[in-house]
């Protein structure tokens, strides 16, 4: 149960994560004319079809003891980013970041310009069409995006394998525990976690298909 | 007495005045140059044209939601745009209304909540008195509660224009705010809009290509096509008796020939035309003209009757024999182009296309009164 509970941990401090730098972010693809656009929309969509070991593979060099960002982080903390939970924050936030940023930008684009124009010609500034106009607006894509990057990092192994390693209530979450029980051929317990992990991921996806079902929905809406 | 001069100058500084040139870069089809340079006073002035001629363009760039390369825009003779200096103030700081085609109303917000939205900085208890008189001076007070969602195209309008006039404009841009609502309804909002401004004389543009919100509004008329502005003065002398082929174009004309005069009868009232090119004659109204001398004729697509078999015993003089050259289903219409010596534009309901049986290539006859065909110059 500690396996699950940590993975529960992670995917939470994921989601809340990338909601905060996800939705800056979205909002910008969402509104810029910049022709390079299409560059930072590849950059973030590489999770999507990159193995996971290849992220998982980068991010282990870059956060070990030579890597630029792990020197950083041992100058600050003291220790070593790869093989802790901040480690696995950082890379899962990366891994997920398309199932955040993508349903966040199609729920923005979905939004009347006109509105925004309206809001604009009321007076309203920027920060202020944003949050009462555009972000009220685009509430169902925001669940959509919370709950997708939750339930994605929940999953994930091949980049939590990589870049935590397999360390009891620090990096093994419950994709890695079921990986183990399998290997020593305890399918009982394997069973117990796999199960636990169809149910929590059937609730999840059963609330955004409910929410709604027109933002990032694989089912066809009609 | 101090007091009537101060509003006898502010009714006259009333004015905008806009001079710019706007160009949507594209290709052939999508490239769009828009050229203005016209003075509103107070009072409505209706931007009139067909679609596509730029008057959305135009009142965008007013708004300031687009910035035109080259322009000048002052209202009240301050300045909102110069290209020379490099000012240009944000919509936000224009202080104008603007309506659009839809009603935009927050979809989130109730009515009440809707018509405040522009008065964020006002205090709690001028905002509630604000609020409630325009929603009462646009008969909607009943509707305060209500979401967007749950009322009327026309009340939707109504709202609208309660939400841009409640944080006191300078001037007001109308997009064709009541496209789609019945006359009836529309003269009421007409009568609602002009009670408000009897008051505060506001220079108020708007925007249409339709007749009958010319004739119910308009006091002066800047009739706009392709980006240019073609015309402009009193309703009547610009849009009755259409003089130049571009603004009969405006006005609705889809139909543009060349002809050559063949005889006049002057007791008749009439003249046979030939058209250039062709062997076809039409029958139309006696203009100013010798026979020999070349004339332009615009007659509209829908006052073009089409016939499947010859027709007779029709009262129309001209029954002009053709084959269909293509059918083109936009909406509710059906345009049917056909050669009949001339190409001919003709409009027929989706209805009167299937029980027809119109296909292209077949033969078919144009009844065209004599009436429907427009002398214009060049």
């Amino acid at each position: 149960m500690q396996a699950l509970w940590l993975s529960l941990c992670l995917a939470f401090c994921v989601a809340a994560i990338l909601l905060v730098v996800g939705t800056p972010l979205a909002y910008w693809l969402s509104q810029t004319r910049w022709r390079g656009k299409f560059l930072i929309e590849s950059v973030i969509a590489l999770p999507l079809v990159l193995p996971p070991t290849v992220l998982g593979f980068y991010l282990l060099v870059v956060m070990g003891t030579d890597g630029p960002l792990g020197k950083l982080w041992t100058a600050w903390f003291g220790h070593t980013l790869a093989f802790t939970f901040a480690g696995l924050i950082v890379a899962s936030v990366l891994y997920s970041l398309p199932f955040a940023v993508q349903p966040l930008v199609m729920a923005f684009e979905s939004v009347d310009t006109r509105l925004l124009d309206a809001g604009a010609i009321l007076g309203a500034g920027r920060w202020r069409i944003f949050r009462q106009i555009l972000l009220p607006l685009s509430l169902p894509g925001v669940i959509t995006a919370a709950v997708l990057s939750f339930a994605h990092t929940l999953g994930e192994f091949g980049v939590v394998l990589m870049v935590g390693g397999n360390i009891p209530g620090v990096t093994r979450t419950v994709s890695i525990d079921i990986y183990d029980h399998v290997q020593s051929l305890d399918y009982a317990a394997a069973n117990r976690m796999a199960i636990a992990l169809v149910f929590i991921s059937f609730a999840v996806l059963s609330t955004i298909y409910a929410v709604n079902r027109r933002v990032w929905s694989p089912w066809p809406t009609k | 007495m101090a007091n009537e001069v101060s509003a006898a100058s502010a009714i006259r500084a009333a004015t905008l005045e806009a001079q710019f040139r706007f160009k949507r870069p594209g290709h052939a089809a999508g490239a769009f140059e828009l050229s203005v340079d016209f003075q509103i006073d107070s009072g409505i002035t209706i931007l009139f044209g067909p679609s596509g001629s730029g008057k959305s363009t135009l009142l965008d760039c007013i708004a300031g939601l687009l910035k035109p390369g080259s322009a000048r825009i002052a209202l009240n003779g301050e300045i909102l745009q110069d290209s020379a200096t490099h000012i240009f103030l944000s919509p936000q700081q224009r202080r104008l209304a603007y309506l659009f085609q839809s009603p935009a109303l927050f979809p989130h917000l109730t009515v009440e909540q809707n018509v405040s939205f522009g008065l964020n900085n006002s205090n709690e208890g001028d905002r509630e008195g604000r609020v409630q008189d325009l929603l009462a001076a646009f008969r909607v007070e009943h509707l305060a509660r209500r979401r967007p969602g749950q009322i009327s195209g026309g009340e939707a309008q109504r709202v609208a224009l309660a939400r841009s006039l409640v944080t006191s404009p300078r001037a007001l841009l109308l997009d064709e705010p009541l496209k789609g609502l019945d006359s009836e309804l529309k003269s009421a909002i007409f009568d609602d809009l002009r009670a408000w401004n009897r008051v505060r004389q506001l220079p108020i543009l708007y925007v249409t290509h339709q007749r009958d919100e010319v004739d119910a509004l308009g006091e002066r008329v800047i009739a706009i096509d392709r980006g240019q502005i073609i015309a402009q003065g009193a309703p009547h002398s610009v849009l009755d008796a259409p003089r130049k082929k571009r603004l009969a174009y405006a006005a609705g004309f889809e139909n543009h020939l060349s002809a050559v005069v063949l005889d006049v009868r002057e007791s008749d009232g009439v003249m046979r035309v030939r058209l250039a090119g062709s062997e076809t004659e039409l029958e139309v109204p006696l203009g100013y003209a010798a026979a020999g001398t070349r004339v332009h004729i615009a007659i509209r697509a829908g006052d073009i009757l089409l016939a499947a078999r010859k027709p007779e015993g029709l009262s129309a003089r001209n029954i002009l024999d053709g084959a269909i050259d293509s059918l083109d289903v936009m909406g509710t219409t059906v345009v049917c182009r056909v050669n009949a010596g001339a190409m001919f534009l003709v409009h027929v309901t989706p209805g009167a296309l299937r029980s027809l049986g119109l296909v292209p290539g077949q033969r078919v006859w144009l009844v065209i009164k004599t009436h429907s065909c427009h002398l214009v110059e060049e």
